[in-house]
């Protein structure tokens, strides 16, 4: 919420939605049980009431400046660039904040207004563990006791994080249920929300969930695209050819994008995980390889199969293994406004290690994938063109899984 | 249309009887031949559960029912498929079926409701469907004389219960407390107060569910509400008892309701 350059919004804008039921075009909306409606209409009233607030505005400001480090800085990727041998890239550092991801701009938004609301207890779910991490951080720092749920195999493949989040003072939960899975941690703690609605927030992390969490997440996570937003026409004096940024739940994406949908000369392109290739049904791509429908509150696409059972995600990117996709991105999907591409684990490990060499940045396995279209693009628009993408974590909690792809023995 | 649900519920009433309302899931074990075991058991009204992959809103004992029955191959096809094989032998029985709605989303609202009106389907619980979002779904349902069923709960304020019990039919479902199938029920003072509630904003049969496991406790519950269903407990007892064990259980908690009120 710093000084910004506003897009110019019109009436019936692509960036206007979503409308008051919740839905972007044919989606979101709030697809919840009973016992949930009423917290999530406190919810939208409460978040409503935040925004308009000017005291609520410095405090989130005060605590994205002084705590998170905002604002990230954009930088040139002088050597990538040389590398790909096409357009500038641009790298939007949001693997800078505190906590290394770009997640801690929504938790410090979402607990914030759980004080506000007067909400004793925090929960979340995490899949790599960044937003868990995020969420634990921030409850520390306000003391308000956190349970967080993880998959039980994420919790195998991430355990630097859920050490973290304990020493944070967390209570990491092992979601054995289903698949063990982000959807099935999801699942879990809209479980637990059902079981304790007086006192507990739940924030979840990325930009799907019943209204008004897309619409909320993207909010706090728009503070990138603003951000970028007027440092590339600082430093540039114009805005980029393209925004790309990888997509799980697609929080970064959309905060990256979501400045920019009016500018109609930007292209915004989104990376879902391919995994081991969409044609092997083994992958996270929701757009590519889904169908509408309807999960975890909003109606989007889906990984499914004929009879509208949820099939499992793979990605070698936890924070990516997600069967479904924010229904803002299935609304841009459908309107053509952005464009989504993917990437294979292979070449998301490809990439980890060419940034990692060449630009002394370790990038997260995430925004890995974004990379690896970076490079396709940069040479299709060619040396005039200026690539920005979200470098939306740091690689530091994936070096012991990289390893072990690698066959170095730790 | 008269509808199986209103037949019974006055037929109920007429008598002073509380109702029994056993569920089931679909293809968990020998499903079908449970389901024709049910009314001789003493079940009252058949919920018939549809399993779906992420049931966020049940417990362990159904979220497991449900994963062994898409294991064993159970589809909502499936599911229809079992309700209209009742149906040819049991013509009063109301079936109401209780699920999640991605599966029936997929299917299609229009094609869905009339696979289930075929199948002589008489009520559906569509949990992740809340009264803002099931327009297209209730018409779909309305064609075929198919109630859509609406819960109601502890957070349902006096507000929203008259949003919740608009355009209703059939019964009402009220959670008797906050959390998911399976955990304890609440307090029977405060159920039969909510109870009186609903029943006055809505017109319409309560019945109580959500951590009903006892004869004692479904008894209690009868005294105050127009039915007592019972879920987990009964998926419980088929996994480990099988038809029998499980038929055997609806008898003794159908016993109790049915006696409760004399």
């Amino acid at each position: 919420m710093s000084e910004t350059v506003s897009a110019n919004t019109r009436p019936n804008a692509l960036s206007a939605w979503p409308d008051m039921r919740g839905r972007f075009g044919e989606y979101g909306g709030r697809f919840v049980a009973e016992t949930l409606m009423p917290l999530i209409l406190e919810l939208e009233d409460a978040y409503k009431a935040a925004r308009s607030d000017p005291a609520f505005k410095a405090e989130m400001d005060l605590f994205l400046k002084d705590y998170v480090g905002k604002p990230s800085p954009v930088y040139f990727a002088e050597r990538l660039t040389e590398e790909f041998g096409g357009a500038q890239v641009w790298l939007k550092r949001d693997e800078l904040n505190h906590t290394g991801s770009h997640k801690i701009n929504n938790c410090l938004g979402q607990v914030l207004l759980a004080r506000r609301m007067g909400k004793t207890r925090i929960i979340a779910e995490t899949g790599a563990g960044q937003h868990g991490v995020a969420t634990a951080t921030v409850a520390a720092r306000f003391g308000i006791p956190c349970t967080v749920f993880m998959g039980a195999t994420d919790v195998e493949r991430q355990a630097p994080n859920v050490f973290r989040m304990k020493l944070l003072g967390a209570q990491v939960v092992p979601v054995t249920s289903g698949t063990g899975t982000l959807k099935d941690a999801m699942n879990e703690a809209l479980r637990d929300w059902v079981t304790n609605v007086k006192d507990t927030f739940y924030v979840i992390g990325t930009v799907a969930g019943p209204h008004p969490y897309p619409a909320m997440v993207r909010d706090f996570q728009s503070i990138i695209g603003r951000e970028a937003r007027a440092q590339m026409t600082e430093r540039l004096g114009r805005l980029p050819d393209a925004c790309v940024a990888c997509i799980g739940g697609g929080s970064n994406a959309m905060g990256l994008f979501h400045p920019f949908i009016e500018d109609e000369d930007v292209r915004l392109i989104g990376v879902e995980a391919a995994g081991l290739g969409v044609e092997t049904g083994k992958h996270a791509a929701s757009l590519k390889g889904g169908k509408p429908g309807i999960l975890h509150g909003n109606r989007t696409y889906l990984l499914q199969d004929d009879d509208g059972q949820i099939i499992d995600a793979h990605s070698i990117s936890a924070g990516l293994d997600y069967p479904g996709i924010g229904p803002e991105h299935a609304f841009l999907h459908d309107m053509k406004r952005a464009e989504y591409v993917s990437a294979t684990d292979d070449e998301a490990l490809e990439m980890f290690q060419l940034c990692t060499r060449l630009e002394g940045i370790i990038p997260a396995l995430e925004p890995a994938h974004a990379l690896a279209r970076v490079r396709d693009l940069a040479k299709e628009l060619g040396s005039d063109g200026i690539i920005l993408m979200n470098m939306c974590g740091r690689g530091d909690k994936d070096v012991p899984q990289v390893a072990a792809k690698l066959g170095v023995e730790l | 249309m008269t509808n199986r649900l209103t037949t019974r519920f006055a037929e109920l009433s007429a008598y002073d009887r509380a109702g029994f309302v056993a569920y089931m899931m679909a293809g968990d074990g020998d499903s079908q031949a449970l389901l024709d075991a049910l009314p001789g058991a003493g079940a009252d009204v058949i919920e018939l559960g549809m399993p779906f992959t992420d049931p966020m809103a049940d417990g362990p004992a159904i979220q497991a029912s449900a994963l062994r029955a898409l294991e064993a191959g159970m589809t909502l096809r499936g599911t229809l498929a079992q309700a209209a094989q009742f149906r040819k032998r049991d013509k009063e029985t109301p079936i109401v079926l209780m699920g999640y709605a991605n599966p029936i989303h997929h299917m299609g609202w229009e094609k869905f409701a009339k696979a289930a009106g075929k199948a002589g389907v008489d009520g559906l619980i569509c949990v992740d469907i809340p009264p803002e979002e099931d327009d297209e779904l209730r018409a779909a349902l309305g064609r075929q004389g198919i109630a859509l069923i609406r819960l109601a709960t502890p957070t349902t304020d006096d507000r929203r219960l008259a949003t919740v019990v608009a355009n209703t039919s059939g019964f009402v479902y009220y959670v008797s407390t906050t959390g998911v199938t399976g955990a304890g029920s609440g307090a029977v003072t405060e159920v039969g107060e909510a109870v009186d509630r609903v029943k006055r904003a809505s017109g319409l049969p309560v019945a109580v569910g959500f951590g009903v496991k006892e004869p004692d406790q479904a008894a209690a519950i009868a005294r105050c509400a127009d039915a007592v269903v019972v879920g987990s407990a009964i998926v419980d007892a088929m996994h480990s008892g099988g038809v029998a064990g499980a038929a055997e259980l609806v008898k003794r908690l159908s016993s109790a309701v049915h006696a409760a009120r004399r």
